[in-house]
C-alpha cells in the first residue's frame, strides 16, 4: 500500500511502512539527522529531526508516514529548536573545527552550517577525554564522538561484531570497545568492517593520514549537506 | 647618564643588591597571544641597575599537543600565533615527514610548500614594515604619536601605505593558492602536500609579479635610504655585537626552506656550518631564568655568559655568503658593505634586511611560477614510521625549530618548539638595555624614553607584536617603584597613544 503526506506544504508519496524520514530522502527533502541512516534500523537518539505531524513533536526517523499527515519541517520555530541542540552538542564535545581532519567533510558542521549556527553560544564543557591509536589502522578520538550510535549498530548488525557500545547515562554516556583492555587494537575491529565507514563525524578515521582533500575541494565545501546528503553514503561510494 | 662613568651593559641584567632598587615597569595593557613587559630597576642615584624584557608565552601548547595523533601536527599548531600560522605549519610539515619516514619529498610538493613560505614571509615582512615600522622611521622615533602610525602613514604618504597593503595581500593570495584558505589553511601531510597549482591558479599569481617586483625593490630603498639618512644615529640606536645564526645552503647561499644551520661571529669568522638543523640541541642549550617565563638559548660553544646571539633578517643576511636571486643579491652586497670588516649589528638594520628578504621572496615565486614541477600531479611520499621528527625552517622572524616524539601508535608524547622570538631573547634584553642606559636621564620617565625602547624592540619584530598590533597605539603603562614597593610615579599611554599620569 502506498499513500501521500506533505513536508512544509510539499506532496511527498510514501510506501506503507516507511518513516517521515524515509519517505523524505526518497522524496530529496532534506530533513537534518545525525544518529539516522537509512541501512541501520532508526534509533531516534540525536531528536535532530524532530518535526511536527498535525502538530505534534515527533522523530521523523521513528514515526510511520500516515496518508494525509501535515509535517512542518524547516519552520522557524523548529530550526530553532534545531539549533539549540546543535550548540549543545559542540559544547558537550571537544569539536575544534579549525584543527579537525574531518574538517569540510564532517556532517555535525554541516548541519550546523545548514540550520545556522554560526557561533557557539554555551561554555565549553572541556570534557576530557582521550584518542585510542592502538589499532594499526584506525583511530577513535573520543573527544569528537556524538554517541549516534551507528558504530555501535554497524558493528552488531552488519559486521557481526558487537564492538561498540555505549555505557553510562546522561553526561556520563560514554562510547565503550568489547575487548579485554577496552582499547579497539584489542578487539575484533577491522578497518574494513561497516562500523569503520559510518561515523557522522570524525571520531572514528583511518590512521597516518588527514587532511589529503584539499579545501575548496571537501565533501560540503561547495554545496550544502541539504543538497550533498550524508557522509556515509559518499564514504561506501567511495569504498565501492 | 648623570655620572660620567659609562654604564657597563652586561651587568645590567642582574643587579647586585635588587632590594635597594627602585622600578620602572613598562607593560603594554592588552594581552591577546603574549604580551610584553619592561622593567626598569633604578638605583638611589636614579641610574639604571637593572633591564629586563619580560615576554609572556603562549605556554600551554606543548601540552595540548600531547596525545595527539602526528599526522594532525602541521594543522593543530596553526593554532599556536594568529600571526605566522603558516610557518607553524611548515616546520611541524617538515617534522611529520620524518615521523613518516619520509626523507625526500616530490619536486612538486617541495616546490608547493617553498611557494607558501616564500608567500608567508612576504606577506608578513611587508605587515611589519609598512604598518608597524615605517612610520617610526619616516617620522622619526620622538615625532607625534598621533601622527606616527599608520593612519599618518596613508595621510602622508598614501601610496606607499597602498603599495604595503597590495604586497601584503598578494602574500596571503599565495597562501590561500596553496592552502585553500589565507588562515587555518591545509598543505602539508605527512610525506608531502594536499594539492598543488593548477595553470589557472598560477597564471592568476603570475599576472601581479612583475608589480610585486617593482614594489619590493622601492620598498627596499626606501628602507636603506631611512637608514642611511641618520647612518651614525641608526648605527648606534640599540646596537650590541652577537654573532648570527641562520639555516643556511652548503654552498653558502641565502636559504629560508632548508638548509644546515651556520652561525657567524661578529669578525665574520663561521662559529658552526653545514650543520645538519636536527642536531640543534647539540649546539644550542636553553636556559631558564627565575624572572621570565620564556626560556634563554646560547651558543652551547660560547656558553651562558657570552653564548647569545641571534635570528631572523638581520641575521640571514649577514650569514649567507651570496643570494641566488640577482635583485636581492645586488642588494645584500650594498647592504654589507655598511661595515667592510664584520657583521652589520645595527639593530635597525634588521628592517633593512628585512626588504632584501621580502624581494627576495617576490624573485623566488617569479621562479617557482615559471616552473613546471609546481603543476605537478606527484604529491606524496610514504616511509616507515619513526619515534622523532625535526623540523626546522627559517620563518620571518628567524630559526623555528619543532621537535616532537611520538609512541608506538603515532600520539605526541613530547614535543620541544623554540620558536624566533625566544632565539632573540636575550639580544632583545641587551638592546633594551643600551637604549634604556643611553637614554634615561636620571630625573623622570619621558615619552622618549619609551618609544625609543619600544621602536628597539619591535626592530626584531617579536611575536609580541601580535599582541601589541596596531602601531603607535600600543598600550603602556610605566611605574617608577620604590624599593619597598611604593609607586611614586605613573605614566600610561594608552590606545590611541594619549598619555596620562
Ligand atoms: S564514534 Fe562516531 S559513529 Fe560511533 S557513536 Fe560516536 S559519533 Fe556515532
Ligand atoms: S536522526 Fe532522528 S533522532 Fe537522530
Ligand atoms: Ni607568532
Amino acid at each position: 500500500m502506498s499513500g501521500s503526506f506533505s513536508i512544509d506544504g510539499v506532496t511527498v508519496p510514501f510506501e506503507t511502512g516507511q518513516s517521515i524520514m524515509d519517505a523524505a530522502l526518497a522524496a530529496k527533502i532534506y530533513i537534518p539527522h545525525l544518529c539516522h541512516n537509512p541501512e541501520f534500523q532508526p534509533h531516534g537518539s540525536c531528536r535532530l529531526c524532530c518535526v511536527t505531524a498535525n502538530g505534534r513533536t515527533v522523530a521523523a526517523c521513528t514515526t510511520l508516514a500516515t496518508d494525509g499527515l501535515e509535517v512542518a519541517n524547516e519552520t522557524h520555530e523548529i530550526t530553532t529548536r534545531r539549533r539549540l541542540l546543535l550548540k549543545l552538542l559542540f559544547v558537550e564535545g571537544n569539536h575544534v573545527c579549525p584543527a579537525c581532519e574531518k574538517s569540510g567533510a564532517c556532517q555535525l558542521q554541516a548541519v550546523a552550517y545548514h540550520c545556522g549556527m554560526l557561533a557557539p553560544e554555551f561554555v565549553h564543557f572541556y570534557p576530557k577525554r582521550a584518542v585510542d591509536a592502538s589499532h594499526p589502522e584506525t583511530i577513535i578520538d573520543f573527544n569528537r564522538c556524538i554517541l549516534c550510535e551507528l558504530c555501535v549498530r554497524a558493528s552488531r548488525d552488519h559486521d557481526g561484531k558487537s564492538v561498540f557500545n555505549i555505557s553510562g547515562r546522561g553526561i556520563d554516556a560514554h562510547l565503550t570497545i568489547d575487548s579485554p583492555s577496552g582499547r579497539l587494537g584489542d578487539s575484533r575491529f577491522s578497518a574494513s568492517d561497516k562500523a569503520a565507514r559510518v561515523c557522522p563525524v570524525g571520531a572514528i578515521l583511518p590512521k597516518h593520514r588527514g587532511y589529503e582533500i584539499p579545501i575548496g575541494r571537501r565533501l560540503y565545501d561547495q554545496e550544502s549537506i541539504s543538497q550533498v546528503g550524508d557522509v556515509a553514503s559518499h564514504r561506501e561510494q567511495e569504498d565501492g | 647618564m648623570t655620572d660620567s662613568t659609562p654604564t657597563d651593559i652586561s651587568r645590567l641584567e642582574t643587579a647586585e643588591h635588587p632590594e635597594n632598587l627602585r622600578r620602572i615597569a613598562i607593560e603594554p595593557l592588552t594581552r591577546v597571544e603574549g604580551h610584553g613587559k619592561v622593567t626598569l630597576l633604578l638605583d638611589h642615584d636614579n641610574r639604571i641597575r637593572q633591564a629586563r624584557l619580560h615576554i609572556v608565552e603562549f605556554r600551554g601548547f606543548e601540552k595540548f599537543i600531547q596525545g595527539r595523533p602526528y599526522w594532525e601536527l602541521p594543522v593543530l599548531v596553526q593554532r599556536l600565533c594568529g600571526i605566522c600560522p603558516v610557518s607553524h605549519h611548515l616546520a611541524a610539515g617538515k617534522a611529520i615527514d620524518q615521523l613518516a619516514g619520509v626523507d625526500q619529498l616530490t619536486p612538486t610538493a617541495e616546490k608547493v610548500r617553498r611557494l607558501m613560505h616564500y608567500g608567508q614571509i612576504l606577506q608578513s615582512h611587508a605587515l611589519h614594515f609598512f604598518h608597524l615600522s615605517s612610520p617610526d622611521l619616516l617620522f622619526g622615533f620622538d615625532s607625534d604619536i598621533g601622527q606616527r602610525n599608520v593612519v599618518g602613514l596613508i595621510e602622508r604618504h598614501p601610496d606607499l601605505a597602498k603599495q604595503g597593503v597590495l604586497l601584503r595581500k598578494f602574500g596571503q593570495e599565495v597562501i590561500r593558492v596553496t592552502a585553500g584558505k589565507r588562515i587555518h589553511g591545509t598543505c602539508a601531510i605527512p610525506g608531502g602536500v594536499n594539492k598543488s597549482l593548477d595553470s589557472s591558479e598560477r597564471n592568476y599569481l603570475q599576472q601581479d609579479l612583475p608589480q610585486m617586483i617593482r614594489w619590493g625593490q622601492e620598498a627596499l630603498s626606501l628602507a636603506q635610504n631611512l637608514f642611511l639618512e641618520a647612518r651614525e644615529q641608526h648605527r648606534r640606536f640599540a646596537r650590541i655585537d652577537t654573532p648570527m645564526m641562520s639555516l643556511c645552503r652548503d654552498d653558502g647561499g641565502l636559504e629560508l626552506y632548508h638548509g644546515g644551520l651556520r652561525v657567524v661571529t661578529g669578525d665574520g669568522h663561521k662559529l658552526l656550518d653545514r650543520i645538519d638543523s636536527r642536531e640543534y640541541h647539540r649546539h644550542i642549550r636553553e636556559q631558564v631564568k627565575s624572572w621570565s617565563y620564556m626560556k634563554f638559548p646560547y651558543l652551547q660553544q660560547l656558553g651562558p655568559e657570552h653564548g647569545s646571539y641571534r635570528v631572523g633578517p638581520l641575521a640571514r643576511i649577514n650569514s649567507c655568503d651570496y643570494i641566488d636571486t640577482p635583485l636581492a643579491e645586488r642588494a645584500r652586497v650594498e647592504f654589507r658593505a655598511l661595515e667592510p670588516d664584520g657583521l652589520v649589528q645595527s639593530t635597525l638594520a634588521y628592517h633593512w634586511a628585512r626588504m632584501i628578504e621580502l624581494l627576495h621572496c617576490a624573485e623566488k615565486i617569479e621562479q617557482l611560477l615559471d616552473d613546471a614541477d609546481l603543476l605537478g600531479s606527484d604529491l606524496q611520499q610514504s616511509g616507515e614510521m619513526r619515534p622523532r621528527g625535526i623540523g626546522v625552517i627559517e620563518a620571518p622572524r628567524g630559526t623555528l625549530i619543532h621537535d616532537y616524539e611520538i609512541n608506538p601508535d603515532g600520539l605526541v608524547t613530547r614535543a620541544n618548539l623554540i620558536v624566533s622570538t625566544t632565539h632573540n631573547n636575550r639580544a632583545m634584553n641587551e638592546s633594551v638595555r643600551t637604549v634604556a642606559a643611553d637614554l634615561f636621564d636620571g630625573r623622570e620617565i619621558s615619552e622618549g624614553m619609551l618609544n625609543s625602547i619600544e621602536v628597539a624592540v619591535r626592530a626584531y619584530d617579536p611575536c609580541l607584536s601580535c599582541a601589541t598590533h596596531a602601531l603607535g597605539k600600543m598600550p603602556l603603562v610605566v611605574e617608577l617603584q620604590e624599593p619597598d614597593g611604593r609607586i611614586i610615579d605613573r605614566l600610561i599611554k594608552d590606545t590611541r597613544g594619549e598619555l596620562s599620569r
